[in-house]
């Protein structure tokens, strides 16, 4: 809660400190409030407190999700420093909608009431439609921020719906209130109540864009700037999916048996339909994109088989994707700028000039693709885990063929960095905060992926 | 406010709920249908109204306030995305001198 605090009014002071051009202090100050965010956040370890008339509960759980997504907003704004400034002189503006959306996220992982998720998911979603459509002049970046927009309300009305017809059935937003209600019901729903369960899946389902509602996804991610869309594919996504699970263990956990079908007919067409059009794509971000709708398609599995583990399950994965993410397209940026082209054949023998940048990607892709000895394994593993000891094995197994074809995609760029030629000699030049992102980023990934008791065990 | 609670349950329950699915229906198909982005606004617009009076129903006949505030959250939320959805459009107005999402196929695979 001092986290949300924090943030809002530094993103505030950025504002002021735009106005006054003092643009050098913009990312080093929001970095610090970042950190002093998260300092708070793990400060509240294990107390469970409730905020505003029961409306957020920052438990355990909503901890954990928000570490994560401040550590990653923290790993975005380093690699924001010279990146902004080529779209517009108003780089203030630019960290500030980002810590504003961050704030909503916030409200998202930690809500307690439907209210809160609504006006969490609208203060992350209009700041992002902002920041899809930076690139005034540029056509591809106002069609993403168009896209995301219509779609992102036509989403939020679904949403609303639901919690309408929810709210009819139960008589209030509070999820402990509509749990207690689903409980005494022993199982049994009206119809009415079903309908709305099924509008919020839907509308869920756009927000973490599952198949079939995920076209949107891949024109927003194409379009819209490089940094904004490492930010829409971790932050936006992890947040989503909190958000998503949370509704379920608070609230729904007594209905699930009757959304199974719903819910695993989801995550299997996700998977399939993300892993077997990314094959087809023949730029690095469209791949990525499409890479995106299978992970969202694995974290479904995890709301599916839900249980005790499933928050942790998802957690787990979420800072596997998260980090792999962003190293990612750290490095794609960088090839954008130098080879002004984001098609596969701009990493051809990036291995040759860039050894140490080619080595990230190749662990962030194998991260990715859920290798051994990276996050990313430990991730998928953990959430088949939970499926086939509830008995999803016809759907772990179609997840585990899936993950085998997107082995194919992945490699691809590595195939491209160490087997094939470069077209000229020149070097790419980081930054030294660059450099730490993608330190950061390797380092973690390995360090998760061998050590994943670290993690495993806090939920 | 006692008579307008009032008045509310002059009408059965179901009618509002099969009013404001309709309206919701409609918004939907207008989504889905007009490809002028100012129409297709509209209709996300009524999808929230659509919201917005079932809400107001429920809570009138529940006698439970807290469905009325949820209103008012929604209004000021959607006044927010008008300003935001606006201006995009006007951005994408200047570029392309059009505001048909047809027109918007650039992104594609």
């Amino acid at each position: 809660m001092t986290g949300i605090i924090i943030i809002s009014l530094i993103a505030i002071v950025i504002l002021f400190l735009g106005l006054y051009k003092l643009d050098k202090a913009i990312v080093p100050l929001a970095v610090a409030a970042l950190l002093a965010a998260i300092t708070s956040y793990a400060l509240a370890w294990n107390t469970n407190i409730y905020y505003f008339n029961n409306m957020l509960f920052v438990d355990n759980f909503a901890i954990l999700f928000s570490i994560l997504t401040i550590a990653t907003t923290i790993l975005i704004l380093l690699l924001s420093p010279g990146y902004f400034e080529k779209i517009s002189s108003n780089v203030a503006e630019y960290v500030a909608l980002i810590l504003f959306s961050l704030v909503g996220v916030l409200c998202m992982v930690s809500y307690n009431n439907f209210s809160m998720l609504f006006i969490g998911i609208e203060i992350m979603s209009i700041s992002m439609y902002i920041m899809a459509g930076i690139r005034k002049k540029d056509l591809a970046s106002n069609e993403a921020a168009l896209k995301y927009f219509l779609m992102g309300s036509f989403a939020t009305g679904f949403l609303l719906f639901g919690i309408a017809l929810v709210y009819g059935f139960t008589g209030s937003f509070n999820l402990e209130t509509i749990s207690t209600l689903v409980m005494e019901s022993g199982g049994q729903a009206a119809a009415l109540f079903v309908a709305g369960i099924l509008f919020m899946i839907v509308g869920m389902s756009f927000k973490v864009s599952a198949a079939p509602f995920h076209f949107w996804a891949p024109d927003v991610y194409d379009g819209a700037p490089s940094l904004v869309t490492s930010y829409m594919s971790s932050v936006v996504k992890t947040a989503s999916f909190a958000a998503f699970i949370r509704m379920f263990i608070v609230a729904f956990a007594g209905v699930i048996h009757i959304f199974t079908p719903t819910l695993w007919a989801l995550a299997a067409i996700t998977i399939i339909v993300g892993n077997v059009i990314a094959l087809y794509q023949d730029t690095f971000k469209r791949m990525l994109a499409y890479s995106s709708i299978s992970h969202a398609g694995y974290m479904l599995i995890a709301i599916l088989a839900l249980g005790p583990d499933s928050g942790n399950a998802i957690f787990y994965y979420a800072v596997a994707y998260s980090i792999a993410s962003v190293s990612a397209f750290a490095i794609l940026i960088k090839v954008k700028a130098l080879k002004n082209s984001e098609s596969f054949d701009a990493f051809n023998g990036l291995a040759k000039n860039n050894p140490k940048s080619a080595l990230a990607l190749t662990i962030s892709m194998c991260s990715l693709a859920g290798i051994p000895l990276t996050a990313g394994f430990f991730g998928k593993f953990f959430i088949f885990t939970i499926a086939i000891n509830q008995g999803f094995y016809w759907l772990v197994g179609l997840a585990i063929l899936n993950a085998v074809v997107a082995f194919w995609y992945y490699f691809r760029v590595i195939i491209a960095m160490y087997m094939k030629s470069p077209s000229s000699d020149e070097k790419i030049e980081y930054g030294f905060s660059y450099k730490l992102v993608l330190w950061i980023a390797a380092i973690a990934t390995l360090l998760f992926g061998l050590l994943p008791g670290i993690l495993s065990g806090l939920l | 406010m006692e008579t307008i609670v009032q008045n509310i349950q002059t009408v059965p329950l179901n009618n509002y709920i099969i009013l404001s699915s309709v309206l919701f229906v409609i918004g939907v198909l207008g989504v889905m249908i007009r490809r002028n982005a100012i129409i297709v606004f509209m209709s996300i617009e009524l999808m929230l109204n659509a919201v917005n009076l079932l809400l107001a129903a429920f809570s009138a006949f529940r006698g439970d306030p807290a469905g009325q505030i949820f209103v008012f959250f929604i209004m000021a939320v959607a006044a927010a995305e008008v300003a935001v959805g606006l201006a995009i459009i006007v951005m994408i107005f200047r570029n392309t001198r059009s505001i048909d999402i047809n027109f918007l196929n650039r992104l594609k695979g």
